[in-house]
């Protein structure tokens, strides 16, 4: 397994140019490890929908790398999002999967089918272009910008463990990012 | 010649989403729209996005309008209380401009209404403060303009009620 957070903190690293759009455990720690939050929407208030904003923003600006970081019990809510992304077929698109296999904001109650289904399975079947799936920290930093080389849809489920205190910063609310990431997409010239 | 015999037609629905220039419409096609989906997915001027629930138009809309592009979201009046917690949440919640095309299945203007789906579509965009208008004949497209304006201006998602279902013309 993987410390959650450090998970975070790689991807962080590899941010680049992306826009990222966090939800569930991940927005809750993204901004305190993120030095480009302009560029970050935390989707706090509707639960499951990170994936389908991500892909509207990658088929808007198919320029800009878009990178969501969904977490497990929010992609099983939205698991019909695997199909709409993987038939629309952005190449700028990269979705993590945070998997803890509880719900981690409400008193990390487990998951229906924790251990028996698979993310990277699901989204193959969908028709994502690439899947990976990672328990091992060194291996994943390693091999993280290898993978955002890639053209997509490309899925990357990590397989984490929520563990130590977390960062004491308040994630921003949704209605109050949103505004500030549109101006940063807007002054982004279209490549 | 009385409303109930004028028709509702694809072309003037497209060509009012043109005059608005209306980029992407998102969509998971109805039993009523039939033949606008047919007008749409060879249109070349406007990118169909489909969807396998309605719950994922509206936030594929927000990405779309956060990347600077003019989508719509085409769903039925059941797909829109499926789409409820995206519509309050996101639409309503961060104040999306956004036109959402809403099929009234079961509006009947001369009868009575017996389907809930259309019972219930009112009251509920009335609980929830949205504006509406409604749309069953080519004589009313000029309202899309109208509701998109109302979009712009005060930031909010504005339904369009597709009354009628389109015919060929």
């Amino acid at each position: 397994m993987i410390p959650g957070i450090e998970a975070l903190k790689i991807i962080s690293r590899n941010q680049g140019d992306s826009v990222m759009i966090t939800t569930e455990t991940p927005y809750t720690v993204w901004d305190s490890i993120s030095e480009r939050r302009e560029f970050h929407l935390p989707l706090i208030n509707s639960m499951s929908k990170a994936s389908s904003i991500g892909l509207g923003l990658a088929l808007g600006r198919p320029d800009l790398k878009v990178q969501v970081v969904d977490s497990d019990g929010s992609l099983l809510m939205n698991l019909g999002s695997l199909v709409t992304i993987a038939n629309m077929a952005p190449e700028n698109f990269v979705h993590f999967v945070y998997q803890n296999n509880v719900y981690g904001l409400s008193g990390a109650q487990p998951l229906p089918g924790a251990g028996k289904f698979s993310f990277t399975g699901m989204a193959e079947a969908a028709g994502y272009t690439n899947v990976f799936e990672f328990d091992e920290l060194e291996e994943f930093a390693l091999t993280l910008p290898e993978i955002l080389e890639k053209p997509g849809p490309t899925l990357v489920c990590l397989m984490v463990e929520d563990s130590g205190p977390k960062p004491n910063i308040p994630p921003r609310m949704t209605k109050h990012a949103y505004p500030e990431v549109r101006d940063a997409i807007a002054g982004m010239p279209k490549g | 010649m009385t409303t109930s015999e004028k028709i509702l037609t694809p072309t003037s629905i497209l060509d009012e989403l043109k005059k608005l220039g209306v980029t992407h419409i998102v969509w998971l096609p109805d039993t009523e729209s039939r033949f606008l989906y047919d007008a749409v997915s060879t249109d070349p001027d406007i990118k169909l996005v489909p969807v396998c629930r309605e719950g994922e138009a509206i936030p594929i809309a927000m990405g779309l309008i956060l990347a600077g592009q003019k989508p719509v979201c085409m769903i039925q009046s059941t797909g829109f209380y499926e789409s409820g917690d995206a519509v309050r949440g996101l639409a309503l919640d961060v104040g999306l401009p956004l036109l959402i095309f809403i099929g009234y299945r079961g509006f009947k203007r001369d009868g009575p209404i017996v389907d809930s789906a259309a019972t219930y579509l009112e009251p509920v965009l009335g609980a929830w403060g949205m504006e509406y208008h409604l749309v069953e004949t080519d004589e009313d497209v000029g309202r899309i303009s109208v509701a998109y304006a109302e979009t712009q201006e005060k930031s909010k998602p504005v339904a369009v009620l597709i009354g009628a279902e389109y015919q060929q013309g």
